[in-house]
């Protein structure tokens, strides 16, 4: 992918690796993503990090599903809800949680924050904080990849509350008539903001709405990491090998409120505790265990060693100084050519 | 007289106008049951049903579509896009639509809403949610453009809003929702728009601002005075139709006018107000106009850069206190770097 000259990124390039071929590090991923959450509500409680935050507590298997799915050299055009997605796709620890803080250290430099991240050797372009942007913008990177005549495969990650917004319409359509290699995922977490999914919108699946563009479909709905990787896959295959767009949901639940301010007391009695049952993490570890693939012993190990992982990143990220001055200016225009 | 914080005297606006006239709705995305992300709404469901109060998918096109919609068939809509750059995605219904269907009608239709949207830095939520773009609407002529400063002027230009039979867009500055002030509540405390304010007196030199950046002249000008410079401030409040007359009264009294401006130094619109302060009183003047904004980049999140992105009190006191002293106007403090 001719995205950029940068040097290839070798540790996100290893993260990647990881979670593409180790059942295990898929789930390493997961409790590392959960923990690492919990750490950044931490900066914010004690007043380290600034602005609003965005938490997937309990959508782990989506991230991890996709980042083990997509080659790196595909390219992943991400909503709002970063954390999870970005430590997933290779990211590091560091680089997100020094985002969050502000700091030079940080993915894009301490200028994006919260819920910006970039990381363009495993194929993040960014993430998109206008809702439904980047749909259009997958199609764009997908009609780039067959006029160049590259394997690439553009992805497009949503919520649920993307899907009545007058791109999403524009970005399925374009898709399918120019036949171009993307796949839509639509990540339903059954909220958008403070609002339920079927509040706002009258049918379901939500992925059943591609049937007006005679474009594929499917549904993912078990909190499965390894079902979102090969549903995914298939979707992704088929874009590559010039079948064109597909549009797959994948049905997960937002634990936390939309961002720090919200305690999600709209929320109906005994539906978190529901889900909770079809914790992710805790789906992939009996998986593990019943395979034979993993102990509970290591698997606590993996818990342990997680641990002292975020709490070295967090110091690392915390010991990185505010941007200079003139990061400010830095990259508002491309140098001349 | 009450207190209350910027949030509620907007809600207490959207009510008494609802309570006085049947054809006044509400609606946005978390608008109805939630009562708003800034909780500018709150109550108004339970007050006046569904019918009239609505949530609203995430739909901005057809947010803004429909009130242009209800408002040529006699509805007053007040509608919420929720952050201001959200106006992005449906900027035809507003400046294309709203703004000309009664030009383009010959008079035969008038669309009487309130688009509402919180606006400026200061919050850490970066490039994409902090900016003013007050200047998307000042250039479609049709639109009024009103920019509120604390919960006095939010609730008293929003009545006047509703109660105009033009589409308004209405600007709310995020940092000022949670502060509280003193409101006048009823007939009493309603402003007309096209009204500047002034804020504070003086006589050497005349602060114009808008939005957030109020309160910061006012505390600006308080250390100025202590330093024997008299600054007169003033809150324009409605930014179109912009107040000319006590603009240029006011100047032409101090001889010195400094336009503080929370937007990009290119395409602010106090590039305007410069240049009709400066062909309105050319000659008179004891200095050139001189314009505090924000560099030409977007805004930054780390904490150390948005602050100092936004004009702060000490910088504006020292530009101001600069021009008044050498009548030239100071270099903005990112000329090392733009
Ligand atoms: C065009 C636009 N409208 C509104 C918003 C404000 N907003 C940010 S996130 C969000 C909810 C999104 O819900 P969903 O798509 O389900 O994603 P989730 O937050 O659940 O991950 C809204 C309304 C926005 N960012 N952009
Ligand atoms: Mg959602």
């Amino acid at each position: 992918m001719a995205i950029t000259d940068l040097e290839p990124n070798q540790e996100a390039l290893a993260r990647r690796e990881a979670v593409r071929t180790n059942g295990l590090e898929r789930y390493r991923r997961m409790v590392e993503i959960r923990a690492a959450e919990a750490k950044i509500r931490e900066f914010h409680s004690a007043g380290q990090a600034w602005g609003t935050t965005h938490c997937a507590d309990g959508q782990e298997a989506v991230a991890v599903g996709l980042a083990a799915a997509a080659k790196p050299t595909d390219s992943i055009w991400i909503a709002h809800r970063v954390h999870g997605l970005g430590l997933a796709l290779g990211c590091s620890l560091e680089s997100v949680f020094a985002e969050n803080l502000g700091r030079q250290n940080g993915s894009v430099g301490g200028i994006g924050g919260s819920f910006h991240l970039t990381e363009i050797s495993v194929g993040l372009i960014h993430s998109f904080t206008i809702i439904g942007t980047q749909l259009a913008q997958a199609v764009g990177g997908a009609y780039a990849a067959q006029v160049q005549g590259s394997e690439m495969v553009a992805i497009a990650q949503f919520g649920d509350g993307a899907v009545n917004i007058g791109v999403f319409h524009e970005a399925l359509n374009l898709a399918k008539i120019w036949n171009v290699p993307v796949v839509f995922l639509l990540e339903n977490n059954h909220y958008a903001e403070f609002t339920r999914v079927d509040r706002m919108t009258p049918i379901e699946p939500l992925a059943s709405r591609a049937e007006a563009y005679d474009m594929p479909w499917s549904v993912l709905d078990v909190q499965d990491v390894n079902d979102v990787r090969d549903g995914l896959g298939e979707a992704i295959d088929r874009a590559r090998s010039g079948g064109g767009p597909t549009l797959v949901e994948a049905i997960t639940y937002r634990y936390l409120g939309h961002s720090r301010s919200d305690p999600a007391a709209y929320r109906p009695a005994q539906e978190l505790e529901a889900w909770a049952e079809r914790d992710p993490i805790l789906v992939n570890g009996r998986h593990l265990v019943a395979t034979g693939m993993a102990t509970e012993g290591e698997l606590a190990r993996v818990t342990e060693e997680v641990d002292s992982t975020i709490e070295a990143a967090a110091e690392a990220a915390l010991a990185g100084p505010p941007p200079e001055l003139g990061a400010m200016f830095a990259n508002v225009w491309a140098p001349d050519r | 007289m009450k207190r209350m914080r910027m949030n509620q005297a907007i809600t207490m606006a959207i009510r008494d106008e609802m309570a006085a006239d049947n054809s006044v709705v509400c609606y946005g995305e978390d608008v109805a049951e939630a009562g708003g992300v800034f909780k500018t709404s709150v109550g108004l469901l339970d007050e006046f049903g569904p019918l009239r109060v609505r949530d609203m998918p995430i739909s901005e096109m057809a947010i803004l579509g429909s009130a242009v919609g209800a408002a040529t068939l006699g509805l007053r809509p007040v509608v919420e896009i929720m952050f201001v750059e959200f106006f992005g995605v449906c900027l035809d219904q507003i400046v294309t639509q709203a703004a000309k269907l009664r030009y383009l009608t010959n008079g035969a239709v008038t669309v009487p809403m309130v688009a509402r949207a919180s606006v400026g830095a200061g919050r850490g939520f970066s490039a994409t949610h902090s900016q003013t773009c007050e200047t998307w609407f000042m250039s479609s002529p049709g639109l009024k453009v009103v920019h509120v400063s604390d919960g006095a002027s939010a609730y008293g230009l929003l009545r006047s809003a509703i109660r105009d039979d033009n589409p308004v867009v209405f600007l709310e500055p995020k940092t000022a929702y949670g502060t509280r002030s003193a409101v006048t509540i009823g007939e009493e405390g309603i402003i007309p728009l096209g009204q500047a304010a002034i804020k504070r007196a003086g006589t050497d030199v005349t602060m114009i601002s808008l939005g957030q950046l109020v309160s910061s002249c006012i505390e600006a000008a308080e250390g100025l005075n202590q330093i024997g410079i008299s600054v007169e401030v003033i809150d324009l409040q409605t930014l179109k139709p912009w107040d000319r007359p006590t603009i240029m009264e006011s100047v032409a009294r101090t001889k010195r006018a400094v336009i503080v401006e929370e937007n990009p130094l290119t395409g602010g619109w106090g590039g305007d107000l410069a240049s009709a302060i400066g062909s309105g009183l050319f000659g008179e003047l004891a200095a050139p106009v001189h314009r505090v904004t924000t560099p030409d980049v977007p805004v930054p999140f780390s904490r150390e850069l948005e602050f100092q992105f936004l004009p702060s009190v000490d910088y504006i006191t020292a530009q101001v206190s600069e021009l008044c002293q050498t009548n030239k106007v100071p270099d903005p403090w990112w000329r090392p770097y733009q």
